[in-house]
């Protein structure tokens, strides 16, 4: 009873703030991956090797029109951060949905059919768990080769099970409530009662989880670009320019610095309007 | 019935085990090209190339490589890597210590700094600096540690140099170790010098892996430690003229673990898992690092012994954890 | 003097001040047996837990004073405050199920006042511990000393709670509602195991209840509380001769007989609650809410 008392008000404020600074940086950041021609002040993939390394508008020798300095080949890091944003809010939506689509059902299926159909995804979920995520992604994108279909495939590969588990565990929290039983008294199938009963009671979970997971598929596009095997080097990607600030980040702090901001907010912006959405769904506060 | 459960946890262990090897092994025989004609110079003639894929079993069908390679693990082959010529067993257990000590100085900080989150933030509770913990709490939980390495880089190898955030040792160090264990040896052999330097290699990346474990457990240890507080006992205890302090650490604590012990058992494999791309980040010379290497290279055998033996971890931790529950929990242990 | 002298007491919560006890106050001599009595919600369970400072946070003291043994505990610090109440009294809690640390043994559970916090020796307070435990009947005591909460019953646990307030021989025990929670049958062993060790150690006894019955038997005086205010203060021989106010008398007649339980079972009359509501509320506007 005793922490009844913090005003239950503010903290409905506080996720309102929340959800609208993540909606808008990701607002944002559509647009600017939309309009990117328009919006890029020079063109990403151009080199000049006369403004190699310019630093940012701020400090000393910075150049006009290259508001976030340039890289070790002369190109615009803003221009590439913007371009960047394409490929990272592709693979966020693209593999973000087939992925929560694909573990979603099989984690239903499992968690409401049960017998040897969840036996079966129960078993390939632990075998999953099993594998270190990043080299498995690494290890894929290794033997399918590079491409923003090979990113995707990966993604899908290897994250279903986080759907999986939470669905399969929610379906099966559901399935032994009384509507259910009621439901097929009524005289609903199973399939019917799974995709009719089961799966509108599980939905905000599955939401909540499809914004982290796009988060998260960002970072893994990060993560292969800096590996070096997402796609071709000269495309302008936050991973790829990342690996390349890492590399000369002594020379040129400013190449690493503004793709991990922008990387950052990204994730941050995912992660907090998926606990924006789940607070919202939640009847009573956690 | 301990002992029942036990046996049951083995069976599916091995059960998982025997996946994944299944899928790394098909998986990685799908890649294109031979990774051997790579390995032979230019000039190499074809029968160079059919010798050397016959010397790796490469020329047989799928599922003989399968035995073959099940039949050697058995006698504890694991196969030779492609690239170095070496037995993969030896690379990979020389480099295992390298990543055991980041994950296990890693645990520690998450433990210490999410341990100490959640307590601070149970004392204030009711307090303004107990919203700003959670808060923060929020952010490292948001925030990979792949994201976290980059961040630190920069804070202390670029704007503030205090830390390395390279390697795993300076190079130019004479090195008397006979095992793996830089960090424990150094410390066992009095070298606080080597000891120091070691730890200044690890701190970044360490930390960079502890941050979000951090996080999970600074929240779900608050959380768990804000139902205890509510209980009969913790009330009884202050009524016999116990502080805060106490109440916290000695009645709510112990109870408060236990449900937060078996969620950081999964996520202590993510953080293991998180070792090789932090490793990369940080060049850090452990198995993460080789792995990465060893995909890039298409060394197929080497690949194949590092998944498996970060399988082997993973259910170990997860084994470790089950029956770490079972001891810590004097109901599970009587009952 | 009364040992300990609740004067003025008010308590509400703290976002929304709705008060809670309104302007209480009640003596308690040194071993006597003082039942607090009222339905659920009444407030008889917060003057327990004022004056053993373990209110719930969301509850503060908006004024009043509690005198323990000479002192008032509202004018100490914090940590001195909890000091002298854990020297002087103890509590024996209501559920027994959730009153004791599961993931420690019985023993520590109930030694731990007398070594921390009076400064006795280990092995002295151990065999304390075990002299009680036998003294609430408890068989085989020092292997109890070795076992976890969950090994034992319910009606056990009680019995060492028990055990455990009397350990550093309290002037003053706060007993909340202690047989509330255990079966009917085990109810009446407790009952007079609490007013036996009572008696033997002379500790003055706080005893919250809603049950009259049970106040007739272990109390020698009463205050009954309706909506955090006193109704009547008397000795249990006056109050049962002859309850002074209206609602009382609606409650003994609430009450059924231990000689006729089954007998009739007189609600609360509706124009007493209105009469009593007007009250408070005339108190309230008095005192600005």
């Amino acid at each position: 009873m005793a922490d009844l008392t913090d005003g239950r008000g503010a903290v409905k404020r506080r996720i309102g703030t929340r959800l609208w600074l993540a909606g808008g940086w990701l607002t944002l950041l559509l647009l600017a991956a939309v309009f990117a021609p328009l919006v890029a002040p020079q063109d990403p993939l151009a080199q000049d090797l006369f403004l190699t390394r310019l630093p940012p508008f701020w400090e000393k020798g910075a150049e006009a029109g290259y508001w976030l300095g340039t890289d070790s080949l002369g190109r615009d890091v803003l221009s590439r951060v913007i371009y960047g944003a394409r490929l990272a809010l592709v693979v966020a939506l693209v593999a973000g949905s087939i992925t929560c689509i694909i573990g979603s059902a099989l984690g239903l299926m499992a968690g409401f059919l049960r017998g040897w159909v969840d036996l079966v995804i129960s078993r390939l979920i632990d075998i999953w768990m099993a594998f270190p995520p990043v080299l498995f992604s690494i290890l894929l994108i290794a033997v399918i080769g590079p491409g923003l279909h090979s990113i995707i495939l990966a993604i899908v590969i290897i994250d279903w099970t986080r759907f999986a588990r939470v669905v399969r565990a929610e379906a099966m929290a559901q399935g032994a409530m009384d509507y259910v039983a009621s439901a097929q008294v009524a005289g609903r199938g199973r399939i019917g009662t799974m995709l009719r009963e089961i799966l509108p009671n599980v939905l905000p979970t599955i939401v909540v989880l499809l914004t982290l997971e796009m988060g998260i598929a960002v970072i893994v596009e990060a993560i292969l670009s800096f590996v070096n095997l997402s796609i071709s080097t000269d495309d302008p990607t936050w991973g790829g320019m990342i690996a390349e600030g890492r590399a000369s980040v002594y020379q040129a702090w400013w190449v690493l610095v503004f793709p991990l901001i922008t990387l950052f907010l990204t994730v941050l912006a995912f992660s907090q309007l998926g606990e924006g959405l789940k607070d919202r769904f939640d009847p009573v506060l956690r | 019935m301990f002992w029942q459960k036990l046996i049951a946890r083995i069976g599916t262990t091995a059960v998982t085990l025997i996946g994944v090897a299944v899928i790394v092994f098909v998986v990685i025989r799908v890649v294109p090209g031979n990774p051997v004609a790579m390995m032979l110079p230019p000039g190499a003639t074809e029968a160079d190339v059919a010798r050397l894929t016959a010397l790796y079993g490469l020329d047989k069908s799928i599922p003989a490589q399968f035995l073959i390679w099940v039949q050697g693990v058995l006698h504890g082959d694991f196969g030779t890597s492609i690239t170095t010529r070496q037995p993969v067993l030896d690379l990979v257990l020389g480099r295992l210590p390298a990543t055991l000590e980041l994950s296990i100085m890693a645990l520690v900080m998450a433990v210490a700094i999410g341990g100490t989150a959640a307590l601070t933030g149970t004392r204030l509770r009711g307090t303004k600096a107990e919203g700003a913990i959670d808060v923060a709490n929020g952010m490292a939980l948001s925030v990979p540690d792949f994201l976290w390495g980059l961040a630190l880089i920069l804070l202390f190898g670029v704007l503030m140099p205090v830390f390395h955030i390279s390697g795993r040792v300076t190079p130019s160090l004479e090195l008397p170790f006979t095992t793996g264990f830089y960090l424990f040896e150094s410390l066992f052999r009095l070298r606080f010098d080597l000891w120091a330097d070691i730890v200044s290699h690890m701190l970044m990346p360490a930390l960079a892996l502890a941050i979000p474990l951090a996080a999970i457990i600074g929240q779900l240890l608050k959380q768990s430690l804000k139902e205890t507080m509510h209980l009969d006992y913790v009330t009884l205890s202050r009524t016999k003229g116990y502080g805060e302090n106490h109440v916290i650490t000695r009645e709510a604590l112990p109870n408060a673990i236990l449900p937060t012990l078996t969620l950081v058992g999964v996520q202590f494999t993510f953080l293991i898992g998180g070792t090789v791309i932090v490793e990369r980040l940080f060049s850090y010379e452990g198995l993460g690092n080789m792995a990465i290497d060893a995909v890039i290279n298409r060394d197929l055998p080497l690949i194949q012994g590092i998944v498996i033996l970060f399988a082997v971890i993973f259910t170990a931790v997860n084994l470790v954890v089950d029956l770490l529950y079972t001891v810590l929990n004097p109901r599970l242990r009587h009952g | 003097m009364s040992f300990l002298s609740v004067k003025n007491l008010t308590l509400r919560l703290r976002d929304n001040r709705a008060p809670l006890l309104r302007d209480v106050s009640l003596e308690v001599s040194a071993g006597e047996v003082h039942g607090l009595v009222g339905e659920s919600g009444a407030g008889k369970s917060m003057i327990g837990k004022a004056v053993l400072g373990i209110l719930p946070r969301a509850v503060e003291i908006a004024g009043g004073e509690i005198w323990l043994d000479g002192v008032d505990l509202l004018a100490l610090p914090p940590a001195a405050r909890r000091k002298r109440v854990g020297g002087l009294a103890a509590l024996i809690p209501q559920d027994p199920l959730t009153a004791l640390n599961p993931s420690r043994r019985i023993g520590p559970q109930i030694t731990d006042r007398l070594v921390d916090i009076l400064g006795w020796k280990r092995a002295e307070a151990e065999a304390r511990a075990l002299d009680l435990l036998g003294e609430v009947q408890i068989n085989d005591p020092a292997r109890v000393m070795r076992q976890y909460p969950h090994e034992l019953s319910g009606g056990m646990r009680q019995r060492i709670l028990i055990a455990s307030a009397f350990a550093a021989e309290p002037k003053l025990i706060v007993a909340d509602e202690p047989t509330t929670a255990l079966d009917v049958t085990v109810q009446k062993q407790i009952l007079r195991l609490i007013a036996g060790m009572q008696a033997r150690h002379g500790t003055a006894l706080l005893f919250v209840t809603h049950d009259l019955g049970v106040v007739s038997k272990v109390c020698q005086s009463l205050s009954v509380l309706y909506a955090g205010r006193i109704l009547e203060q008397s000795t249990v021989r006056d109050f049962f001769a002859a309850p002074s106010h209206p609602y009382s008398a609606a409650l003994l007649g609430a009450t059924p007989k231990y000689t006729d339980p089954e007998g009739s079972l007189t609600p609360v009359p509706e124009a007493i609650i209105a009469r009593l509501r007007a009250e408070i509320a005339a108190y309230d506007e008095a005192h600005h809410g």
